[in-house]
């Protein structure tokens, strides 16, 4: 079995042999190598769960903002609502006043016109006295031949009108 | 067992430290090589991408191997061992399967050579971990590092005996960390030399002989090379798990 055999020949040289080149594994390969393949091993993980989370933040946000953008619509909803009652409210009440202006003016025009009226009735009423005493009158005058007296005759006319 | 021989290869007369030879042999050829083949495949996997090619996949995946290994069996602690048992674990897995390489079939005169089927190399990585383990143990917890031997729930009238049966399992550890693999590797090559020359004296005696004995043998061998593709993994695994347990002694003692 030679390395039995060979044993007291050979111990040193494996030794120093395999301390030197296992040192060199452990220096160069061990300490300096392999943390930075485990530290790029360590980045990519960071980085997926940064990303994660960051779409997981993003996710959050959409919610908030569609929660945010519903409450919001829902608020401008109901401002519409009572600004177009408040509108309904303020036409009718404009139309309620415009109503009732003309429905003023309308009576005060009635008025005027009646009060027109009624004075055109007496101005003709008084001319047809005037002409039916006159026309009295010349009738009697015709019919009777006497003269009556202007003041009598409408007198007498004035009773026949007005009963 | 000629395969196991050491051969100076240069620096056999002149080359001395300390009065000893440090002759460089086949054994620190393939050690050379291990190294240099180990180096080669952590240097293509540090490319730093976000997104991993297969080379870089490969070494984050030994080394990922590695930290959850001594994750599982140590604790967060354990991360800042992952340097010495990736080495420790790469360096043997690498020197494992190069000796299984069969350079003989290229007819030339290379020969491979297993490093770890050395007891004198098994031993000087057992007795690196063995240190390492007592360093970390009387550095982290002192004197109270004695009271691995009692373990949790020994009963009173037991403390003469447990400590000293725990004593001497924990003294065994550094030769059962190195015998093992210096055995698994060297009785694995020397089964395949056997039956390798069962073929050859076999059908050398004869069509006969040649069918009944070397034909079964070569099957054997197919199976058993593949066998010890799986002990060289299976042997760097369990050095550098039993390394972690014992440095999980050390940091957390029970």
């Amino acid at each position: 079995m030679p390395q039995i055999a060979q044993l007291a020949d050979t111990y040193a040289s494996q030794i120093f042999w395999l301390v030197l080149f296992f040192g060199f594994t452990f220096l160069v390969i061990g300490r300096h190598m392999v943390p930075k393949v485990m530290a790029t091993v360590e980045a990519r993980e960071r980085q997926i769960g940064s990303d994660l989370a960051a779409a997981e933040a993003a996710r959050k946000a959409a919610d908030a903002a569609e929660k945010d953008w519903a409450a919001q619509s829902a608020r401008q909803r109901a401002e519409a609502h009572a600004l177009i009652a408040s509108a309904k409210v303020d036409a009718a009440r404009a139309t309620e006043a415009g109503l009732a202006v003309a429905g003023r003016t309308i009576d005060g025009r009635l008025a005027e016109a009646d009060a027109r009226i009624a004075a055109a009735r007496d101005s003709a009423r008084a001319e047809i006295e005037t002409v039916a005493s006159e026309a009295a009158g010349a009738i009697v005058t015709r019919l009777a031949g006497i003269s009556v007296d202007a003041g009598a005759a409408q007198a007498a006319v004035k009773e026949v009108l007005h009963g | 067992m000629h395969q196991f021989t050491i051969r100076p290869l240069f620096g056999t007369d002149h080359w001395a430290l300390l009065g000893h030879n440090i002759a460089f042999t086949n054994s620190a050829l393939w050690m050379a090589i291990a190294v240099t083949a180990l180096w080669f495949f952590v240097f293509g996997g540090m490319k730093h991408e976000l997104v991993p090619g297969r080379w870089q996949m490969a070494v984050e995946s030994m080394t990922g191997f590695i930290d959850n290994l001594l994750a599982a069996n140590v604790g967060p602690a354990g991360r800042k061992y992952v340097p010495y048992i990736f080495s420790l674990f790469m360096f043997i897995l690498f020197c494992n399967v190069l000796g299984l390489i069969p350079l003989g079939l290229l007819g030339g005169k290379a020969q491979p050579f297993t490093v770890t089927s050395h007891f004198t190399v098994t031993g000087v990585l057992a007795i690196l971990s063995f240190s390492i383990v007592l360093v970390v143990g009387f550095a982290r917890h002192g004197f109270h590092f004695f009271s691995l031997f009692v373990p949790h729930g020994t009963p009173i009238w037991l403390l003469w005996l447990i400590p000293v049966v725990e004593l001497i399992s924990f003294l065994v550890r550094p030769f059962s960390l190195a015998l093992r693999l210096f055995v698994a590797m060297m009785a694995g090559h020397v089964l395949l030399e056997v039956l390798s020359s069962f073929v050859i004296t076999s059908t050398q005696s004869g069509a006969l002989w040649g069918t009944v004995v070397g034909l079964p043998s070569f099957l054997l061998m197919i199976a058993i090379c593949a066998l010890e593709i799986l002990v060289a993994g299976i042997q760097a695994y369990v050095f550098a798990l039993l390394t972690s347990l014992y440095l999980n002694d050390a940091e957390n003692l029970h």
